[in-house]
Formats: C-alpha cells, sequence, structure tokens
C-alpha cells in the first residue's frame, strides 16, 4: 500500500462553524427566543444602545445579555445594574465570537426562560461579520464619528447584517458625516438592511428600534405558543 | 486578526476528517483561497505554524495555499471581470448590477497522511 493517503476534503473550513450556528438557530426557534448579535467598533456605542433597548423592552419581555470581551468585565456590570440576566465571556484574546463559543455561553447562563438575548460581540468591523453565531437577527452600529465611509472600507459587515444603527446622531454637527451617503452604501451592499438613526445618550430614535425588536420577539413567541 | 480563529476550526475538521480516515498524523493539508476572501495569507500561515507546534497531529504538517481568483459577473452585460483590479462596478458597461461569481473561499481541498 502507498505510504502517503491523499483524503480530498473539499469542505470549507468554516462548515463546522455554520453547522454549530445552525444548531443554536435551531434551539432558540424550538423555545421560542430570539437571538440577536450585536456588532459595531470600539466605542461605537453597543453598551449604551443596550441599556437603552433593555430600559424601553425590559417589562414586556425577560431579557438577558451576554458580553463578549477579550478581557474584563465593565461591560457586564454597566448591564447588570438594569436587572437583566448577564453573563461576562472571555474569548482569551480572539476578535470574535464563533458559534460554539456562544453555544457554551447560552448554555453557561441558562435560556429556556428568555425571550430574547443579546450578544454584544467584540468590538469589530472585520471578524464578527465573517462567524456565522446562528443570530436570528444582526444588528450593527455605525456611529457618527467613524464617518460615513465605512460602508465602503468593511463591507462584509455592512453585506451580513439585517439592522445598521447609526448612533451618536447628537454629534452630527460637529462632525461631516453624510447620513444619506452611509444609508445609500449601505443599500448598495445590502438593499434589504434597515437604518434607525439613534442617540444613545438622548435616546432618540430607539422607540422606533425597540419597536421594530418587540415585533420580532412577539412574532417568534406566537408561533412558538401556537405550535 | 481572524486568521486564528479560522486556523482553529481548521484544525477541527482536520481532527475529525484524522479520526473517519483512521489517520494518525497529517503530512500536509491544501487549502484553497479565494482573493477576496479576506484572509491575509501571510498571517495565516504564521497562525497555522503557532498552533500546529501545539497540537501533535499537525506537527509535521506543511500548508499548502491554493489562490482562487476573485471573479464578478455583471448581470447588465453578461460579462466577467476581475474583482480585485474593478471591484463594483463593471468595467465593461460602467453598470452596478454585479455580484461576485467566485472568490471568498476557503476550502480544504485536500490532505495527505502517512
Amino acid at each position: 500500500m502507498d505510504p502517503v493517503h491523499v483524503v480530498e476534503v473539499k469542505e470549507a473550513v468554516l462548515a463546522d462553524n455554520d453547522a454549530a450556528a445552525q444548531l443554536n438557530r435551531d434551539k432558540m426557534k424550538e423555545q421560542g427566543t430570539v437571538l440577536v448579535n450585536l456588532m459595531g467598533s470600539p466605542g461605537a456605542g453597543k453598551t449604551s444602545t443596550l441599556l437603552q433597548l433593555i430600559r424601553r423592552l425590559k417589562d414586556a419581555f425577560r431579557i438577558a445579555v451576554m458580553e463578549a470581551d477579550v478581557d474584563s468585565d465593565v461591560d457586564a456590570k454597566t448591564i447588570a445594574e438594569t436587572g437583566v440576566r448577564v453573563i461576562q465571556l472571555h474569548t482569551a484574546g480572539l476578535c470574535h465570537m464563533d458559534a460554539d463559543m456562544t453555544r457554551r455561553g447560552l448554555e453557561a447562563m441558562g435560556t429556556e426562560d428568555l425571550d430574547l438575548i443579546f450578544l454584544e460581540n467584540i468590538g469589530n468591523l472585520v471578524c464578527p461579520a465573517e462567524f456565522e453565531i446562528g443570530a436570528d437577527l444582526r444588528l450593527m452600529i455605525l456611529s457618527v464619528p467613524e464617518g460615513d465611509d465605512k460602508p465602503l472600507k468593511y463591507p462584509l459587515m455592512f453585506t451580513v447584517s439585517d439592522v445598521m444603527i447609526v448612533n451618536k446622531i447628537d454629534t452630527a454637527p460637529i462632525f461631516d458625516f453624510d447620513l444619506e451617503a452611509a444609508a445609500m452604501r449601505a443599500r448598495k451592499l445590502n438593499p434589504d438592511i434597515r437604518i434607525f438613526p439613534v442617540s444613545a445618550v438622548s435616546g432618540e430614535g430607539f422607540d422606533a428600534l425597540a419597536a421594530y425588536l418587540a415585533d420580532v420577539v412577539r412574532e417568534r413567541r406566537a408561533a412558538y405558543e401556537n405550535h | 486578526m481572524h486568521e486564528m480563529g479560522i486556523v482553529l476550526h481548521l484544525a477541527k475538521t482536520l481532527d475529525e476528517t484524522a479520526e473517519e480516515n483512521k489517520l494518525s498524523k497529517i503530512g500536509r493539508v491544501t487549502l484553497q483561497v479565494g482573493e477576496v476572501s479576506g484572509i491575509m495569507t501571510d498571517l495565516f500561515t504564521d497562525a497555522w505554524d503557532y498552533f500546529k507546534k501545539k497540537h501533535p497531529m499537525l506537527e509535521e504538517c506543511t500548508l499548502e495555499l491554493e489562490t482562487i481568483p476573485a471573479v464578478t459577473w455583471c448581470d447588465n452585460c453578461k460579462k466577467t471581470y476581475e474583482t480585485v483590479k474593478y471591484g463594483k462596478t463593471c468595467p465593461h458597461c460602467g453598470s452596478g448590477e454585479t455580484w461576485l461569481l467566485q472568490g471568498n473561499e476557503c476550502i480544504i481541498k485536500e490532505i495527505e497522511a502517512e
């Protein structure tokens, strides 16, 4: 027998991640929970966006947050003050969450009695877009100081997201951010993307975003209860 | 930076393939990487070299990378063009109604074992 044995694999490197993501998605659907993957640059306002959303949604729904960071627990502490369940995940240097890490986070936290789970991903516009976690909705935040050219520079993030939240609109007067240009660039990559301009400082725009999320959660709950 | 994450997934798939095929060591793995897959091949090779030292089955494994050229299709003039050179706008007719045909892949083509 030839000592060298060649095996044709022909499998995408991330096939195992996609399969793990599908398991997460199936589990959430089965138990009537919505899993949201929240992504954006460091400092775009992911945690303060969550505070605004939790404030508007926590009376109607059972919410939990998974905070993913390379290190520290500052975000988890901030979220814990709202009274919702929170778990801090450390990626030990990795720049994104993958589906299996998400599964372990979900299992450690416990998800059976929840309507809505947010995963706050690592602050990064590149890698989190590459790794599916099995979310029902992908929200990305582009903040005004980052500039309206980001869809041109990080196209995958805008292509894979269901929602683009434009945060820090209260700072618009001091930056040359063109909302129309940002929206046009994002829609060119992803014609179905929903766009919500907000300010996590003043709360402006969050009623519309919270109403949209509430509709998604109610739809999932209705499907679960009629099942 | 996500190269290390991809290496971890690659190693997991190699472990599973080795088990299915009853291989104890992998001597070579060939990956096909698309030009616009977002994978920096230099960084990927470094991440691989770092990782394989900690993974007995892969210790002597060499990594071969094959590039898949990125090609975009123009739906307006029904022609194809090089994605890296022209991006989303068709160089033949100027249309933006274009989409990627190939070039964002990262596929394990084959492994060679002893």
